[in-house]
């Protein structure tokens, strides 16, 4: 059933004629309960796709932000089965909304494909996607999450060439993730004018929806990514809205951090469902 | 999950297999922004392993500029203490006084042919970033060289060596400020700078090509060793010794004999306080198999797969992982990884300066520490050739703080 969720609602969308707009939280960060509920209300702010973060000790492809999140996490206590439990709780209340982990493949691999595979589709998780885990390695991996209805989601990148791209494309589902810059994470700024003929490209490869994500941090980038994508990916700027919410010498967050990241969110979301009228 | 490899390979050489696998270990677990570039190192490599022209130029700066080939001496004193014929293979005479800038010219060669106009790498204690900015003044190319910034405060002089030299060295102050902080720093830099940088990977780990690369580029060890003892002993040595923190000094002395059966092949690993605490950096002893840095080997690492933080009084083997060819020789039994602990090798340092008039590095201390136990294992009398992989200049005030003084 997992795997028709992020289907269906890219199909809804499409239907719609407008992009997802695809909200990354990192789980645990500040803490479990503050990010469940940041993790709870992101619906109703808006956001129709979820990713959730699982911290790693070392996320080499992280800029600044992000990194800071994990180990904020990290120091939280946050673990693989804290971040499947957090779905979990987020199932009880959602059934619809398609929730997609985003991460490093170590912890994955310490607790075993399979295992790991067999209790994220308990939890009600619909897609992972590893950020060090090229299509060369991920065999194994795809094998224990197709079981288990579970879609890995493939990175395409401004480095990845048309001779490459079927080789990236290859056992693809749910959506692919275009990495829009060759960088780290919430550094550098995407342009929608070179996005769109790469999502172009990646889209006639796959034939999946292509979320665009990397260097989208306001409203106005998000609505000019939306025009040319099927889904709008923003991380950095969200976890900046908690990172600012946090007691500057306790690091306990403050009453607002979750509304200052759902209203955020919020804007976010609005600016991705104006961008485009409606063609179908 | 792992299962380990236990078959015996039919040539121990032939590796890795085409996907850059060791057994289960090596690949290339990288993000795909970097994989259309390692792919293209692979090839480059590939290429220039196959050109007489490459390795004829390689031969020669190691000749004239490194100073190779460097000498196998017989340490009389120490081979009296532990009632065996100790040769030391003396890679600490080589300029910058290490093994690194063997792997550091032949790879700065290749990141010339290959059109790179810029070199990134990462250091430890800045050995490794030493050699890359010698080899970079020499050819003329930027170097940024990352550092944790915990290393930049406990190694000043080979930071300022590195700066002289012209380098840029970029502090980094994420994690816990050392060597796999210092990685996770260069990698973020390739991959933002992917059109015209070259990551200098200084130990034999890392997405395929880089652990065989590495190995064959330190290889030139080992090749030595075999000609040189063949010639002093009249036959192969009955054991070659040498410390493994990445594990290049040790893969380059091992490779050569690794289909010689009669030679036993011991590495040692750093135990820190001990494997009992959680202050050590012995990744096959007390690690399991994962993936960091674009390869699969044994890391330290917690039950949920978060990496540890190592710990060595030498800053070169303060890594949790170790290259993925020691990880495949450890599980098939072909190499022997003993441990020993900070004030062991605090202790080798001083014998061996007393004993020998040379002041090992401390990552070698570890491997002279041992001699005692491989001794035993391998027999009174037998002929073991040890690989004294860097001279100790750099680590007088660690091991001056360590006893207590003040220089």
């Amino acid at each position: 059933m997992s795997r028709n969720r992020l289907d269906r609602r890219f199909a809804e969308l499409a239907k719609e004629g407008r992009a997802a707009f695809v909200a990354y939280i990192m789980a645990g960060d500040p803490n479990a309960a503050t990010a469940q509920a940041i993790l709870d209300g992101l619906p109703a702010a808006g956001a129709d796709v979820i990713e959730l973060g699982l911290p790693f000790s070392d996320p080499m492809a992280e800029g600044p932000t992000i990194q800071r999140a994990a180990q904020r996490a990290l120091k939280a206590g946050m673990t693989v089965a804290g971040t499947l439990a957090m779905v979990a709780q987020f199932r009880r209340r959602d059934a619809d909304t398609p929730i997609v982990l985003m991460g490093y493949l170590n912890p994955i691999l310490s607790k075993g494909y399979e295992r790991f595979a067999a209790e994220a589709h308990l939890a009600g998780v619909d897609g992972l996607i590893m950020v060090d885990c090229p299509p060369e390695e991920a065999d194994p991996l795809a094998d224990a999450l197709e079981a288990h209805d579970i879609s890995l989601v493939r990175l395409a990148t401004p480095t990845t060439d048309d001779k490459r791209l079927p080789a990236v494309v290859r056992r693809a589902s749910g959506f692919v993730y275009y990495v829009s810059v060759a960088g780290v994470t919430g550094v550098k700024l995407a342009d929608a004018d070179t996005v769109a003929p790469a999502v172009a490209r990646v889209k006639a490869a796959s034939g999946l929806p292509v979320a665009v994500g990397f260097g989208i941090r306001t409203p106005e980038k998000a609505a000019e990514v939306a025009r040319v994508a099927d889904g709008v990916v923003v991380g950095s700027a969200l976890v900046d809205e908690i990172a600012g919410g946090l007691d500057e010498i306790s690091g306990a967050p403050n009453e607002n951090v979750t509304e200052r990241v759902l209203s955020l969110a919020a804007a976010l979301a609005k600016a991705v469902r104006s961008a485009r009228v409606r063609t179908a | 999950m792992t299962t380990p490899v236990t078959a015996k390979p039919n040539d121990w050489t032939a590796y890795p297999d085409a996907t850059g696998r060791f057994g289960d270990y090596g690949g290339r677990y990288v993000a795909e922004t970097l994989m259309p570039l390692v792919l293209d190192l692979d090839g480059a490599y590939e290429a220039a392993k196959a050109d007489p022209a490459f390795q004829s130029e390689l031969n020669g700066y190691l000749t004239h500029y490194v100073g190779r080939p460097s000498p196998l001496y017989f340490a009389a004193r120490l081979s009296e203490k532990f009632g065996a014929r100790i040769w030391l293979k003396r890679e600490e005479l080589n300029h910058t006084g290490a093994h690194k800038i063997n792997n550091c010219m032949g790879q700065i060669l290749l990141a010339m042919r290959m059109g790179k106009t810029r070199i990134i790498a990462e250091t430890g204690a800045g050995q490794h970033g030493v050699a890359t900015a010698t080899v970079c003044a020499r050819f003329g190319l930027p170097c940024v060289v990352y550092m944790g910034a915990v290393d930049v405060e406990r190694q000043k002089p080979n930071v300022f060596r590195m700066n002289l030299l012209g380098a840029e060295v970029r502090p980094v102050t994420s994690g816990a400020a050392t060597l796999k902080d210092a990685m996770n720093e260069a990698m973020r830099d390739w991959v933002t700078n992917v059109a015209d940088t070259y990551y200098l990977i200084g130990t034999a780990a890392g997405p395929h090509p880089y652990p065989a690369m590495v190995r064959d580029f330190q290889s030139v060890i080992g090749t030595e060793i075999r000609e040189q003892i063949l010639k002093e002993e009249g036959r192969l040595p009955d054991a070659v010794v040498a410390c493994v923190g990445g594990g290049s000094n040790a893969i380059g002395t091992f490779h050569p004999f690794l289909a010689d059966e009669s030679v036993r092949i011991f590495g040692v690993e750093a135990s820190g306080h001990g494997l009992d605490t959680d202050k050590h950096a012995a990744s096959l002893t007390g690690g399991r198999p994962g993936v960091l840095h674009g390869n699969k080997t044994y890391l330290l690492q917690d039950a949920d797969g978060q990496i540890l933080d190592a710990h060595s009084i030498s800053a070169g083997l303060d890594y949790p992982g170790i290259g993925p060819e020691h990880s495949w020789l450890h599980d098939v039994g072909r190499a022997q990884y003993l441990t020993c602990t900070d004030n062991e090798a605090l202790a080798a340092f001083q014998y061996t300066a007393q004993l020998e008039g040379i002041i090992p590095a401390l990552e070698s201390s570890h491997a002279i520490a041992k001699l005692g136990e491989v001794v035993e294992r391998v027999g009174r009398d037998s002929v073991i050739v040890l690989t004294l992989s860097g001279r100790g200049d750099k680590d007088v005030n660690t091991v001056a703080n360590a006893l207590g003084l003040t220089i």
